[in-house]
């Protein structure tokens, strides 16, 4: 089988030497959820665009279609019910949406992996977590138990899991919850991935572990050139590792910037909101601020702007027409707000004081 | 750091299965938000409130043509055992004429007559009273052992769980058709009353084994702990807090059993050591015309059909309160 | 593993031992004395009666009597019957009859019941998993005599597809419509039981991330959901081999088998103690043995539930 990995091998290197096309480009996606004769809009026109070695973070809280949004970039949503009514997603130039399911199903694993929040509920429990990783060896290399194996045993050692060899015949439920994730780490990155897209890797996990965690993906995107799509609702998971940031508010993009930026001068009133909800090392802050209200029910969403129940901001247009994704200050931040402008002056004003 | 997960998990779970979002709001509010969803979450079968969950149940049973159809041959069958009456004039073994004996469906006699001549339609009618009423009682009975003791197993546990545990598997291991058969030989003139008492001895097992694990599940709840903080009684804890949290299940069950108990019954009528003539049941006509269906197919049919709509209404409702109680399978 | 199955054994002894006695109570309540009616019409000498009441413990208490019985028991003595044949060599024949329908019926649960499971299971909601859903409903619900009588008229006499009654045409031939019959419930409810854990298996995390692996629909589903599906189905399957072999009294009467149910319900009526309790003895040994090794099966299949 050994030809057929040189052929993978050299597919690779070709499609990176394809030049011009970001490493992964999602454009305008949206999805759609037919539940019980009603429909659902769950994610309604994502953007971004992620370059090697790049992590871009997508923020959001429970049911704003971060993880459908992810899903369906992976190919892995259910359909029905969910459909991609809209959108492209491409992979270094090459659509992937409607794709032929036999060849798509070749990319994934290979060359874009995701994991997941739960590791204990996302690996098999009645598989071995070598069988589980191997599996990724036999059927995508076709390679031998035994050279699978040997494979699987470096790859645990390089996720640091200690005597990785004895521990090949264990199950799931025999790890500790960090032990389990590095384990989910090492079956997506099996394959050496262009793509690794995190679905919440730290959610469940202590802080002391997700710390580990973070590192140690931080250590394998560098080594490996991954791109890394972070999806979480947890600001302080993202602050030190993302280079941009996207704020999914009801399946909508509420705004996207360069992290710092973001973190800086939000022209968001829900980006505001965040950060004042949230604990903040790197400037002294007054009190923890709480979002007012839920999130919207994404089957019956309001008109106009999606936050405006909520929004402190919130002026009778608000309420008529849908905010548009516009331009703010620097070049890629981007807000969908029809007081984007003066939201971010106002938040380099408030910075300026704090700062100083 | 767990709570969140549960409250993120349930409503991204909410939103691809029904798309009502439950109101969870982090990070700013996560804390209050991961309670309320971790109660909903674990108020599926096995906790929650319990006035919400048949409220919800009733909601969803009302949409279902199961139920309506299960509820209405019930109602009909309810009614033939009541009020025999409204639906013929002729009494229990009256009217035979043994000379028009095994006649197939015509003019008199609209399902024909049975061996000693009688007419099947009348005996047919009679014989949902014996059958709905056993069925009914004995699952009653069966209940009332299961609620009471499964409940004293479930919730002191130790000693006394493990003597009921064991007793309910001795009693489990009996085969049914054979257990039944040695008691019910053993008492020859055994009516409605006798048949009763044996379904009900060999029928309780299933039962108490839900609601001991159903206590068991219950009984460390949250709720459950505040109560008993707040110096309640084990009595009130057990009638307040954990039967109405607990008891879901086992009416669904029970509501099978009703079905499967009707079943049994008409078996051992069958089998010729249940109901005795002059009793007039569904079974015991089955019974008496066993060697005659192949050329009388009319002798089969009919008591057969009654007796399988009935069983089959009980079990289809026990299907569908089951569904409409399990928010997973909505 | 030992630790568990010496457990499990000693938890299984006591259970044996109250089924059995409840039994052996039961049947010598059962009215009447054996001793005269063997005699018929014709009264005994008193001196003889006596004999043979010393004979088969008839003089002792009943628990005395239980004791005595369980010793022979031990030994792989079933006991003899009241004109003297031993109870084993009455069984014996009978064992092999009810052992074939038995197995024959498990083998349609088996294989037919996973089958259809698997398929409206993976359809959730499509026209074959309503007609899948519909029908067992429909077979649990007629009760086991009705469907009996009726696959006989209909599909042995009418059709003429199978032998009608009897044994002449041996395994399989003569246990393929009575091990339908007998194996229709359980086959019902293994079915429903395989959709519904299919079902449930195919929403769970780790067929998703089965999926996000880039395997192929077949391989998660007959590597990835059919395992952990099939753990409460072989439980069930398991326990019901027991059910079988002590539920087939009415199969064997309609479709006129010879086996070890039609026997023990003679010997009932016939007031035959030593065969009804040597049958339900092993009955219960059958069930309880069987239960063991489901709960076995169980750990092997469910290594989160592997004990030491």
């Amino acid at each position: 089988m050994e030809p057929t990995k040189d052929e993978l091998t050299k597919n690779k290197a070709k499609n990176k030497a394809e030049d011009g096309a970001p490493l992964l480009e999602v454009e305008d996606l949206h999805v759609r959820f037919k539940v019980r004769g009603r429909n659902v809009h769950a994610v309604n026109g994502l953007s971004y665009t992620l370059a090697e070695g790049e992590t871009v973070a997508i923020l959001g809280e429970s049911g704003s279609g971060k993880s459908v949004a992810a899903q369906a970039v992976m190919g892995i949503l259910d359909t029905p019910p969910a459909e991609i009514t809209r959108g492209a997603v491409r992979l270094r130039g090459e659509e992937l949406l409607g794709l032929p399911e036999r060849r798509r199903r070749t990319y994934r694993g290979d060359r874009i992996s995701m994991i997941f929040q739960d590791a204990l509920s996302a690996l098999n429990p009645v598989f071995t977590v070598g069988d589980q990783i191997c599996e990724m060896y036999e059927v995508h290399r076709g390679m031998r138990r035994k050279d699978a194996k040997a494979k699987a045993v470096e790859l645990m050692e390089r996720v640091r899991i200690p005597s990785a060899r004895q521990r090949l015949g264990d199950y799931p439920h025999q790890f500790s919850g960090g032990m389990r994730q590095r384990i989910m780490i090492a079956m997506a990155l099996a394959l050496e991935p262009d793509v690794l897209i995190a679905d919440e890797p730290t959610t469940a996990l202590d802080v002391t572990v997700q710390a580990q965690i973070m590192r140690l993906l931080a250590d394998l995107q560098d080594e490996l050139r991954m791109g890394l799509v972070l999806i979480t609702h947890d600001l302080g998971v993202v602050a030190g590792v993302a280079d941009r940031i996207v704020v999914m508010y009801a399946g909508t993009v509420a705004e996207q910037a360069p992290a710092r930026e973001l973190y800086a001068r939000p022209a968001h009133p829900y980006t505001v909101g965040l950060l004042a909800s949230v604990p903040r090392l790197d400037r002294r802050s007054g009190p923890l601020v709480p979002i007012k209200g839920a999130p919207p029910n994404p089957a019956a969403l309001p008109p106009g702007c999606p936050f405006q129940p909520r929004c402190p901001r919130a002026e009778a247009i608000c309420s008529e027409e849908r905010p548009p994704l516009i331009q703010v200050g620097t070049a890629g931040h981007r807000a969908a707000c029809h007081f984007a402008e003066e939201v971010y002056g106002a938040g380099s004003d408030a910075n300026a004081d704090s700062d100083g | 750091m767990t709570e969140p997960t549960k409250a993120e998990r349930n409503a991204e779970a909410e939103l691809r299965a029904t798309a009502e979002l439950s109101a969870t709001a982090e990070p700013a509010t996560a804390a209050g938000a991961a309670t309320t969803a971790a109660v909903a979450e674990a108020g599926g079968l096995v906790s929650g409130q319990s006035a919400s969950l048949w409220g919800d149940a009733w909601r969803d049973l009302r949409r279902r043509w199961i139920f309506w159809i299960s509820a209405a041959i019930l109602l009909a069958v309810t009614v033939l055992a009541l009020a025999p009456g409204l639906f013929t004039d002729i009494g229990e073994n009256e009217n035979c004429d043994p000379n028009l004996s095994k006649q197939g469906p015509a003019g008199g006699h609209r399902f024909g007559t049975d061996l000693a001549g009688c007419d099947y339609y009348a005996h047919v009618v009679h014989g949902a009273w014996p059958t709905l009423l056993i069925g009914v009682s004995v699952t009653l009975f069966a209940l009332l052992i299961a609620v009471v003791f499964g409940m004293i197993g479930g919730y002191y546990g130790g000693v006394w769980d493990g003597l009921i545990a064991r007793i309910t598997d001795i009693f489990f291991g009996l085969p049914f058709v054979l257990g039944a058969t040695v008691i019910l030989v053993a008492f020859p003139d055994h009516g409605i009353g006798a048949m009763t008492l044996v379904l009900v001895l060999l029928g309780w097992t299933t039962m108490i084994r839900i609601m001991r694990g159903q206590v068991i599940a219950v009984k460390d709840a949250d709720y459950v702990q505040a109560a008993r903080l707040l110096g309640a009684s084990d009595l009130r804890i057990m009638r307040k807090h954990i039967l109405p949290n607990a008891i879901a299940p086992v009416i669904v069950v029970a509501t099978l059993n009703v079905g499967n108990v009707i079943a049994g019954e008409a078996t051992l009528d069958f089998l010729g050591v249940g109901l005795q003539y002059p009793e007039v049941s569904w079974g015991l006509q089955l019974n008496q015309a066993q060697s005659y269906f192949v050329d009388h197919p009319h002798l089969l049919v009919f008591p057969a059909l009654f007796l399988s709509a009935t069983v089959l209404s009980f079990l289809m409702l026990g299907d569908a309160v089951r569904d409409a109680l399990d928010p997973k399978l909505r | 593993m030992w630790r568990f199955i010496a457990r499990r054994l000693l938890q299984a002894i006591p259970v044996f031992l109250g089924t059995t006695f409840l039994i052996y109570a039961m049947v010598f309540a059962l009215p009447g004395d054996p001793i005269q009616a063997l005699a018929g019409e014709k009264p005994l000498p008193p001196a003889v009666v006596n004999a043979l009441r010393e004979h088969y413990n008839l003089n002792d208490p009943l628990l005395v009597q239980y004791v005595k019985y369980l010793g022979g028991l031990l030994q792989g003595d079933l006991g003899e019957t009241f004109d003297g044949q031993a109870v084993s060599d009455v069984l014996s024949g009978r064992w092999t009859v009810t052992a074939q329908l038995a197995l024959t019926a498990w083998l349609f649960e088996l294989v037919i019941g996973i089958g259809l499971g698997v398929w409206a299971g993976l359809r959730r909601g499509s026209l074959a998993d309503t007609l899948v859903l519909g029908g067992t409903t429909l077979v649990i619900a007629v009760p086991v005599f009705v469907l009996g009588y009726t696959a006989q008229i209909v599909l042995g006499l009418n059709l003429g597809l199978f032998p009608t009654a009897g044994t002449e045409d041996g395994w399989p031939l003569s246990y393929l419509l009575p091990g339908m019959v007998l194996g229709s419930l359980g086959l019902s409810y293994v079915a429903r039981l395989t959709r519904t854990s299919i079902a449930e298996n195919l929403r769970a995390d780790y067929v998703r991330t089965a999926y996000a692996k880039g395997l192929t629909k077949v391989r998660v589903v007959g590597r990835h959901t059919l395992r952990n599906s099939l753990i409460p189905v072989i439980t069930y399957l398991g326990v019901d081999f027991g059910t079988l072999m002590g539920g087939a009294v009415v199969t064997e009467g309609i479709f006129n088998l010879p086996g070890i149910g039609q026997q023990v319900f003679q010997s009932i009526q016939l007031k035959e103690g030593p065969v009804v309790v040597g049958a339900s003895t092993l009955l219960v040994l059958v069930f309880l043995v069987v239960n063991l090794a489901v709960d076995l099966l169980y750990g092997v299949l469910d290594p989160r539930i592997r004990r030491d």
